[in-house]
């Protein structure tokens, strides 16, 4: 009996050719999370299963270096997907890429490997980890970076308007995703003007980042052919709240939530305890990968619903890490908030280390510090609590120095990320403002 | 597929060339179009094996000359004499039907709409006794083709990856069970994976999506045992 990647090849195949495909796209992403593809016709693509595609990896930032610029793209079969906004007869469909070496071990530069790792280890210990992100993004008129983006409706909250334009947009990416077997929960209107949300059903966390990588790519593709821009800028936008990648966690052994007992005043296990300590414990290391652009510190300002302090509670939409209340006859709907990441990160590094820092928690027993009480926005500078760091720079500080993040990522990423994101921030911080020039050309 | 009998009846040849309008028009009847360019090579292997073939289908529009009705006379001459043929033919090729009936079962004026000769392959298979389709699993709108392995929801076609092709598949050949998580894993996953019962209801809820709102309720939750299809 053929083996079930022979299967699987020969289904993808059949469905090459009975779905008359005229093109698969090998996607794949780059260390800061962009979606890179190469194209292949159905003719190379057997070859492409069975060996993988070669290319210049040099050409891509974060991967091999000079010396080294061969690498391998291998097709990830159960990601094999059609893209419906295709016209049928000119069908085009993706298949996700892990990277290896030309010799066939795992390219240490490969986000995707680099989670897949970390998931297998906290597997081999009995744990499986599921998410579930909520996505944020504005529609803009445009995109061009004249002056501040203008939002493409006046819309806020839980706004029905069913009948404009981006009402209808919204509708049809969520019937999009679903038919590409991606469970959307909710989508709505968000508080600022333009701005949307999308939350997605839990799924395994490797899934999971493949589909933020899709969902990302969905509703920017739609938005375009609707003549409409989406951005998942962190903060596009002064004065309104920015767009967060609010991440639901829970850890399964077996068929049961490992983060449940029904005993504990908040429901929680002594496990989720820990793990709760581990996120707060590392948060700071971790806050480069879930927030890693400059403007990403823009959004984690008091007041705008984004977290600033280390802290945990209940149902609090200030804190870092939030406990959702679940209903008695759901227990297994128990999960914690991470409230940090924004839409703009990489999801397969931020959640890699998220899990990394929860693991953490469980493995060394850290103590669980006491809930956060009240409205962490209203005191943010008086609080004795330990505060999320304010820059890129001070956030690529943090992770150069820590142990976790250089056993998480490996040395290859982390040498690459912190040079990248430093020359980031060097270039930032030669950057005259138009807030200097407003403020201080008239005054000095 | 362990019927290999059933298979082969599924089978369309196309002379010369299978055409996109073709392998739709055997797609929705439920067969696969298979090319055979050569009128003479398809003759032999008739001859060797007469049960090979549900059809042939005859395409005198096509660039490559083909001589039809020598064709067809080559096909009628086997013992027993095949049938059905189908023709495609262009207005302006009416004449050379004329007094031909017993050469052909049907025809199609091209182009072809493939719905309308899916209707006439269908037709043409009941009329000369040849088996009812086995390998289409048809339940209210969904049909599954376990032989090309295109599944359709009310006639649009569901892009699934493999694993929730196997589960629908595994749902639509077991309607009206309740199947446990343990026994979906067991018989659609197979004993090397692991990842628990989570994995089966994130497929379920995955393929629930593909089958759109209207449709989701096929596969039904049964409240702490798993699922029903039906």
């Amino acid at each position: 009996m053929a083996t079930v990647t022979e299967q699987q090849a020969n289904y993808v195949l059949r469905v090459v050719e009975e779905r008359r495909i005229r093109f698969v796209q090998l996607w794949f992403t780059d260390v800061l999370g962009r979606l890179k593809a190469f194209h292949v016709t159905p003719a190379e693509l057997e070859d492409a299963l069975e060996e993988g595609m070669t290319f210049d990896g040099s050409a891509i930032d974060g991967f091999s270096r000079v010396q080294e610029a061969d690498v391998l793209a291998k097709p990830d079969l159960d990601t094999f997907q059609l893209l419906p906004w295709h016209a049928e007869g000119e069908g085009v469909a993706r298949v996700f890429c892990d990277i290896s070496t030309v010799d066939g071990a795992p390219f240490e530069g490969c986000p995707r490997n680099r989670l897949r790792r970390i998931l297998d280890d906290a597997h081999d210990e009995g744990y499986t980890f599921f998410v579930a992100p909520e996505l944020e993004f504005f529609y803009f008129d445009s995109l061009e970076p004249v002056g501040p983006p203008h939002p493409v409706d006046l819309g806020s909250y839980f706004d029905l308007g069913t009948d404009s334009v981006v009402g209808r947009l919204r509708r049809d990416t969520v019937r999009t995703l679903e038919e590409m077997g991606i469970p959307v929960e909710h989508a709505q209107h968000e508080d600022a003007p333009g701005q949307h949300e999308i939350d997605l059903r839990y799924t395994d966390a490797l899934t999971m980042a493949d589909t933020v990588m899709t969902v990302r790519h969905v509703v920017k593709e739609l938005a375009r052919q609707a003549r409409i821009a989406a951005s998942f800028m962190p903060k596009p936008l002064a004065g309104v709240q920015g767009s967060g990648m609010h991440t639901h966690l829970s850890l399964w052994r077996d068929d049961t939530n490992a983060f449940v007992d029904d005993t504990d005043p908040y429901g929680l296990s002594p496990l989720a305890h820990q793990f709760i300590a581990g996120l707060l414990t590392h948060a700071k290391e971790i806050t480069a990968i879930t927030n890693q652009w400059v403007n990403s510190y823009k959004r984690l300002v008091p007041g705008n619903e984004a977290p600033v302090h280390v802290s945990w509670a209940r149902n609090n939409r200030s804190a870092l890490v939030r406990v959702p209340t679940v209903k008695k006859t759901k227990v297994n709907s128990t999960r914690l908030e991470y409230r940090a990441p924004d839409s703009a990160a990489n999801p397969y590094l931020c959640f890699a280390v998220i899990l990394a820092a929860g693991m953490a928690g469980i493995r060394g027993g850290y103590e669980l510090p006491a809930e956060a009480a009240g409205n962490l926005f209203a005191h943010a500078e008086d609080s004795d609590l330990d505060m999320l760091p304010t820059s890129l720079k001070e956030a690529t500080d943090t992770m150069a120095g820590s142990e976790l993040l250089h056993e998480t990522l490996g040395e290859h990423l982390v040498e690459w990320f912190l040079r990248n994101k430093r020359a980031e921030w060097a270039a930032y911080a030669e950057t005259v403002t138009p807030f200097e020039l407003d403020r201080y050309l008239p005054l000095l | 597929m362990s019927d290999l009998s059933a298979e082969r009846t599924r089978t369309v040849a196309c002379v010369p060339a299978v055409t996109d309008q073709l392998a739709d028009a055997a797609r929705l009847a439920g067969l696969r179009a298979v090319a055979c360019g050569d009128v003479a090579q398809l003759v032999a292997r008739l001859a060797a094996s007469p049960n090979e073939l549900a059809a042939v289908v005859i395409d005198a529009t096509s660039r490559a000359p083909v001589d039809a009705m020598a064709t067809c006379k080559s096909l009628r001459r086997l013992d027993p004499a095949f049938a059905p043929i189908l023709l495609v033919v262009a207005v302006d090729q009416f004449d050379e039907l004329a007094l031909r009936d017993e050469l052909f079962d049907d025809f199609a004026v091209a182009p072809v709409d493939p719905r309308e000769f899916a209707a006439r392959l269908r037709h043409a298979l009941v009329l000369s006794g040849a088996p009812a389709a086995s390998s289409v699993v048809e339940h209210a709108e969904l049909t599954v083709n376990l032989e090309n392995y295109q599944a359709a929801i009310s006639g649009r076609a569901l892009d699934l990856t493999y694993m929730e092709y196997e589960l629908l598949r595994f749902f639509a050949t077991n309607p009206g069970r309740v199947l446990t998580r343990e026994t979906l894993l067991n018989r659609v996953w197979g004993y090397e994976y692991y990842g628990g019962a989570r994995t089966v209801d994130v497929h379920v809820r995955r393929l629930r999506a593909k089958l759109g709102e209207e449709h989701a309720h096929l596969i039904s939750t049964v409240r702490s045992v798993g699922y029903r299809f039906g």
